[in-house]
C-alpha cells in the first residue's frame, strides 16, 4: 500500500492505495468519479485520457501512485464552478459529437488539451490526426471533428457555427 | 413544424449526461457490499474437461466462491438458448448443441468460459483463478469451414457429427436453374464476407443482486433488450420466474448487435449473487470482449447471375456458408438465413432466384448479429455481382443498375419479401449528381498522371427493417413476437411519461421520441420523459435492433397517443359540459367546436385526476394508456452510396477521396441524429472492407484480440461524408418511418471494394482490403498494364 496525495478537479484529496492501483481505477472506485471510462486496458481507445499536471494523459497506463503531487481534472471538473459547461462540452452537444456517449469524456479531454497545444485555429486533417488515440465506435468521427473545430474556436472566443451539418 | 418538431434537428436530450460525466454504465453502479467476479476461460479452441481442482484457490484470502458447470447443473440452471428454429431443406429441426454457461465436460473455443471466482474484489479474483487447475484433454481445433465440414473433422458437438448445424435453402430451384438455361451471359464470382468483432466501446459488464427478504434477484446489464433478457433467463434458463427478476439495462455504450444476446456472463452472476449471498459484479477487459462477444459476418460464398441478351437480370443462384462459431449465439440462425436470403433480391427486379445456406460449427466465439445482420452479406453478394455484371458486359454501372431498378410497387420477391415503397431511381439521379459522376474521369486522368488508380464504386443497397409481423415471423421459426409496446402516463399537471420497450443505447430515443410526444400533444419537449431499460417500470417490450425502434416503438407510441387524446376528449366534454363528438384537439388544446370554450391538455389531465366533473360509473379517472403495435410488414429503406477512392500502387494505401450517400427512409422525425446514424455505419462498413478482420490461427487462437491487433477504423481512416436524402413514407406504419440505424454498414462494404477493383481494372480484392491486399493486388494491375 502507498499513501499518496494528489488534486483532483480543485480539492485535495489523500488516499492509502494498493501500489498497483492504475489511475482510473483510482478515480473511479476510490473517488467515484466514473465519466472517466475504461474501454481497452492497452492504451488504445482514449475512454480515460484526463489531464494530469495540464497535459492530456491515459489514466489506464498511469499509476495512482505516479500521479501522487499532481493536479488531475477530469470530465467532471471541466465545466465552471457555477455548472456553466467548458465551450468544448457544449460544442459536442451542439454538433451532435456523440451517440452512446461512452468515448465522449475521453474526447472531450483529449480535444481541449489539442487546442492547448494546437491552438483554436484547427484543420480538419490536423484534428483527424490528433483524434488518433481515441476511439468512437458510433459516430464516425464526422461530428466529432465538426465539434472539436468548433469547440476550438469558441475556446479562443470565437462564435460556435450554429448547425450540425 | 416547430424547432422542436417532427423533422427539426433538436439537440439531444440525453447528452448532458454524458458530456459532463455524469452518466450511469453499468460499471458505474455498485451495490452496497458487492463482490466482484472473474472468469476463468479456455485457454484451447478445444478440449475436453478431465478434471478441475479449485482447492488452492478457494483456500487464498478474500475469495468467496468458485463455481463450476457440475454447480450451475446441480442447481438445474439450463443452457443459454438459440431463439429461432431453422429447418433443413428434408424439412429437419436444426441441430443445437448444448450451450451451459459454465462449460461441462468439453470447451470449444478459446474464451469459453471454465469456472467463475467470486471474491472481494478484482484482482484477488482474477489472482486466485491462476490458482485452479483444469487437466484439459485437447482436441484438434477447426477454424476454416470447408474444413469443418469436410471428411474426417473434428466434431465440436456430438449432434451434428459433420459439423452442419443445418443445411437451409429458399427460392425456386428449377425456375432459376430454367433461367440460367437461357442466359446469354453468366457472371461468377466467389466471396468472403470477412468475420468482425463488433467492439461497441463500453465493454458488456452485469451486476446480479439477490434480496433473500423477498426472494427476488435484480440484473444490471449492458443489454439492447432488457426484457428479453429477463423473458430468457427466467423461462428457459430458469434462474426466476419473471415477476421475481428485474433487469435494469442504464445508460449503455453502444451496441450494433453484440447487446442483443443473454450470455454466460450475466446468467452466472445473477445465479451466483444467491449463492454467495452478495451482490456480484463482473466487467469485461477489452480482450475478454474480443474472445467472448459474438461476432459478426464470416460467410464464403459462390454466386452466379444470368443476363439476356439486353442486360437485364433472369436469375440468381447464391451458395454460402455461414460460420456460427462453436455454440448458437442468442439469435445467430436466423442471421445467414431469414435475414439475409430475402434481401438477395436488392433493389432489382430479378424473376428467379435460389439461395442454398449451410450453417457450420467450428471451435471459435459464437457468431451472430452485427449491425445489419444478414442484410450487409446479401447487399454484398449482389452489389458485387451488379458490378462486376456491368463491367462484363461493358455498361456503365449506374445505367446497368437503372435498367435493372424495381419501378413498380409493392412489388413481391422471389424470395419472401414484398417491398411497400420506394424510388430507386430517384436516388441514384441525386447520389450521381452530388458524387460529380460526370466529372470522374478527369478526377481519374489526374491521379494516374500522379501515380495513382482512381477508383469508383456503387452500392444501391436495400434494407429489411422492424423485423415483423409477429405471426409471419413465428412462421419461419422465430421464437419470439416482434412487436413493440409504450405507455403513456399523463401526470396531473400536464407533464407526461413515455414508457417504451425500446432501448436506447445511442440512438437518441429520449430526444426523438419526446419530439413525437410534444409534437402530438401540443406540450413543450421538456415536459416529456422518456423511460425506458428497466422491466420493474415498461411492463414488457422487444427492445432496439434490426432499425425497429422508430418504425415499431414509435409507431406504439403513436398508437398509444391516439388512445390519450381520445381519452382526453372524454374528459375535456364533461369538464366543458359540451358533447364528446363536439370536442377537436389541436394544438395542445381541446375546443368545443364554433365556441370559443377551450382547455389545455394540462387543464384536461388534471380534470380527468380530481374527476369532480364526471362519475366513476360514467368514466374513469385518470390519464393514462398503452398501445401494443404489430407492424403489417417490414419497412424497406434504401439508398445509393458512392465511394470514390485513390490507390497508391508503391504502398498500397487506399484514401477514400469522396463519399456520396443518398439514403430513403421515409418520413424522419430528427435529420441531425439520422445522420449521425448514417455516418457511424458507412465508417464500421469502412472498417469492415479496409481494416478490420477476426483472425484465428490454425489452433484456434484469436489472433486479433486487442486494439492493438485489430484495426479499428480512426479518425484519420475516414473522410468527411456528404450526405442526402430522397423521401417515399413507408405506407406500412402510420409514421411513414422506416429506419436508418444500419444503412450505413450494409452500404459501405460493396462501394468501397467495387471503388478499389474499378481502380485497380480486376476483381481480386478480398476484405479487408489492406495496404497488403491492395499492393499485391496492385502488382497485378501494373503487370497487366505494362503487358499492354
Amino acid at each position: 500500500m502507498a499513501n499518496i496525495t494528489l488534486t483532483v478537479n480543485g480539492k485535495s484529496v489523500s488516499a492509502s492505495v494498493d501500489s498497483r492501483t492504475l489511475l482510473v481505477s483510482f478515480l473511479r472506485d476510490h473517488l467515484r468519479l466514473t465519466g472517466t471510462h475504461v474501454g481497452c486496458d492497452t492504451s488504445q481507445c482514449g475512454a480515460c485520457v484526463v489531464h494530469v499536471d495540464g497535459r492530456a494523459v491515459k489514466s489506464c497506463t498511469m499509476l495512482a501512485v505516479q500521479a501522487d503531487g499532481s493536479s488531475v481534472v477530469t470530465i467532471e471538473g471541466l465545466a465552471s464552478a457555477g455548472g456553466d459547461l467548458h465551450p468544448m462540452q457544449a460544442a459536442f452537444r451542439e454538433h451532435h459529437g456523440l451517440q452512446c456517449g461512452f468515448c465522449t469524456p475521453g474526447m472531450i479531454m483529449t480535444a481541449v488539451d489539442m487546442v492547448n497545444r494546437k491552438g483554436s485555429a484547427l484543420d480538419e486533417a490536423t484534428i483527424r490526426h490528433e483524434l488518433e488515440g481515441n476511439i468512437c465506435r458510433c459516430t464516425g468521427y464526422h461530428n466529432i471533428v465538426k465539434a472539436v473545430e468548433a469547440g476550438a474556436a469558441a475556446m479562443a472566443g470565437g462564435a460556435q457555427k450554429v448547425a450540425a451539418e | 413544424m416547430t424547432s422542436t418538431g417532427i423533422g427539426a434537428p433538436v439537440r439531444r436530450k440525453e447528452d448532458f449526461r454524458f458530456i459532463t460525466g455524469k452518466g450511469q454504465y453499468t460499471d458505474d453502479i455498485n451495490r452496497q457490499g458487492q463482490a466482484y467476479a472473474y472468469f476463468l476461460r479456455s485457454p484451447h479452441a478445444h478440449a475436453t474437461i478431465k478434471s478441475i481442482d479449485a482447492s488452492a484457490a478457494k483456500a487464498k484470502p478474500g475469495v468467496l466462491a468458485v463455481l463450476t458447470g457440475d454447480d450451475l447443473a446441480a442447481d438445474k440452471i439450463g443452457g443459454l438458448i438459440c431463439g429461432w428454429m431453422i429447418h433443413n431443406k428434408d424439412g429437419s429441426p436444426m441441430k443445437a448443441g448444448a450451450h451451459p454457461a459454465l462449460a461441462q465436460g468439453k470447451v470449444r473455443y478459446v474464451g469459453d468460459h471454465v469456472a467463475v471466482v467470486i471474491a472481494e474484489d478484482y484482482s484477488t479474483a482474477k489472482d486466485a483463478a491462476e490458482a485452479i487447475v483444469v487437466d484439459y484433454g485437447v482436441l484438434p481445433a477447426v477454424v476454416d469451414m470447408n474444413a469443418a465440414t469436410g471428411k474426417g473433422a473434428t466434431v465440436v458437438h456430438d449432434i451434428a457429427p459433420d459439423n452442419r448445424v443445418y443445411d437451409w435453402h429458399l427460392g425456386d430451384k428449377a425456375a432459376t436453374d430454367a433461367a440460367f438455361a437461357r442466359a446469354k451471359h453468366v457472371t461468377k464470382l466467389d466471396l468472403v464476407n470477412n468475420r468482425l468483432v463488433p467492439n461497441a466501446m463500453e465493454p458488456r459488464a452485469a451486476i446480479g443482486d439477490y434480496d433473500a427478504g423477498n426472494d427476488a434477484f435484480t440484473l444490471y446489464t449492458t443489454s439492447q433488450n432488457p426484457h428479453v433478457a429477463r423473458l430468457v433467463l427466467s423461462a428457459f434458463i430458469g434462474i426466476a420466474p419473471e415477476h421475481k427478476l428485474r433487469v435494469i439495462a442504464p445508460d449503455v455504450g453502444g451496441g450494433f448487435g453484440s447487446k442483443i444476446f443473454i450470455y454466460a456472463e450475466e446468467t452466472v452472476c445473477v445465479w451466483a449473487a444467491k449463492k454467495v449471498g452478495r451482490p456480484v459484479k463482473w466487467t469485461a477487459e477489452r480482450t475478454e470482449a474480443f474472445l467472448s462477444d459474438a461476432h459478426g459476418r464470416d460467410h464464403i460464398t459462390h454466386a452466379e447471375m444470368a443476363l439476356d441478351d439486353k442486360g437485364k437480370i433472369l436469375g440468381l443462384r447464391v451458395k454460402t456458408k455461414a460460420n456460427l462459431g462453436a455454440y448458437l449465439s442468442t439469435f445467430s440462425s436466423c442471421v445467414p438465413t431469414y435475414l439475409y436470403a430475402p434481401l438477395l433480391s436488392g433493389q432489382y427486379d430479378i424473376p428467379a432466384i435460389y439461395c442454398e445456406v449451410e450453417g457450420v460449427y467450428t471451435t471459435t466465439a459464437p457468431v451472430d448479429a452485427y449491425r445489419g445482420a444478414g442484410r450487409p452479406e446479401a447487399t454484398f453478394v449482389i452489389e458485387r455481382m451488379i458490378e462486376v455484371a456491368a463491367r462484363e458486359t461493358g455498361t456503365d454501372p449506374a445505367a446497368f443498375r437503372k435498367k435493372n431498378f424495381i419501378r413498380k410497387f409493392p412489388h413481391q420477391t422471389p424470395v419472401i419479401m414484398a417491398y411497400d415503397a420506394g424510388d430507386y431511381v430517384a436516388s441514384l439521379e441525386k447520389a450521381l449528381d452530388m458524387a460529380d459522376y460526370k466529372g470522374f474521369g478527369k478526377r481519374r486522368r489526374d491521379s494516374a498522371r500522379a501515380g495513382k488508380l482512381r477508383g469508383i464504386g456503387f452500392s444501391a443497397y436495400i434494407e429489411a427493417c422492424g423485423i415483423a409481423p409477429s405471426a409471419a415471423v413465428g412462421s419461419l421459426g422465430a421464437g419470439v413476437g416482434l412487436w413493440e409496446s409504450a405507455e403513456i402516463r399523463v401526470n396531473p399537471v400536464g407533464t407526461v411519461e413515455v414508457l417504451t420497450g425500446s432501448h436506447s443505447h445511442g440512438q437518441g430515443h429520449e430526444t426523438t421520441f419526446a419530439q413525437l410526444v410534444s409534437a402530438r400533444l401540443g406540450i413543450d419537449i421538456d415536459q416529456v420523459a422518456v423511460v425506458h431499460g428497466d422491466t420493474d417500470k415498461v411492463q414488457f417490450g422487444m427492445g432496439t435492433y434490426g432499425s425497429r425502434s422508430g418504425a415499431v416503438g414509435m409507431s406504439a407510441i403513436s398508437k398509444a397517443l391516439d388512445k390519450v387524446i381520445a381519452k382526453g376528449k372524454k374528459v375535456a366534454a364533461y369538464a366543458m359540459e359540451a358533447s364528446e363528438g363536439d370536442i377537436e384537439f389541436k394544438d395542445g388544446r381541446f375546443s368545443v367546436a364554433g365556441t370559443d370554450k377551450s382547455l389545455a391538455f394540462g387543464e384536461v389531465a388534471l380534470q380527468a385526476y380530481i374527476a369532480h366533473k364526471f362519475s366513476g360509473q360514467e368514466l374513469e379517472p385518470g390519464l393514462k394508456e398503452g398501445a401494443f403495435y404489430d407492424p403489417t410488414n417490414f419497412t424497406f429503406p434504401s439508398g445509393v452510396h458512392i465511394c470514390e477512392v485513390e490507390v497508391d500502387p508503391e504502398t498500397g494505401v487506399t484514401t477514400i477521396a469522396k463519399w456520396t450517400a443518398v439514403d430513403d427512409f421515409g418520413n424522419v422525425i430528427n435529420p441531425m441524429i439520422v445522420e449521425g446514424q448514417v455516418h457511424g455505419g458507412i465508417a464500421q462498413g469502412v472498417g469492415q472492407a479496409l481494416l478490420e478482420g477476426a483472425r484465428y490461427d490454425s489452433s484456434g487462437q484469436l489472433v486479433t484480440a486487442s486494439y492493438m491487433d485489430y484495426c479499428m477504423p480512426r479518425a484519420d481512416d475516414l473522410p468527411s461524408f456528404s450526405i442526402g436524402t430522397t423521401v417515399t413514407p413507408c405506407p406500412s406504419n402510420p409514421l411513414g418511418i422506416k429506419g436508418c440505424g444500419e444503412a450505413g454498414a450494409i452500404a459501405a462494404p460493396p462501394a468501397v471494394i467495387n471503388a478499389i477493383t474499378d481502380a485497380l481494372g480486376h476483381e481480386d480484392v478480398t476484405m479487408p482490403a489492406t495496404p497488403q491486399v491492395v499492393w499485391q493486388a496492385a502488382q497485378k494491375t501494373l503487370r497487366k498494364q505494362a503487358a499492354e
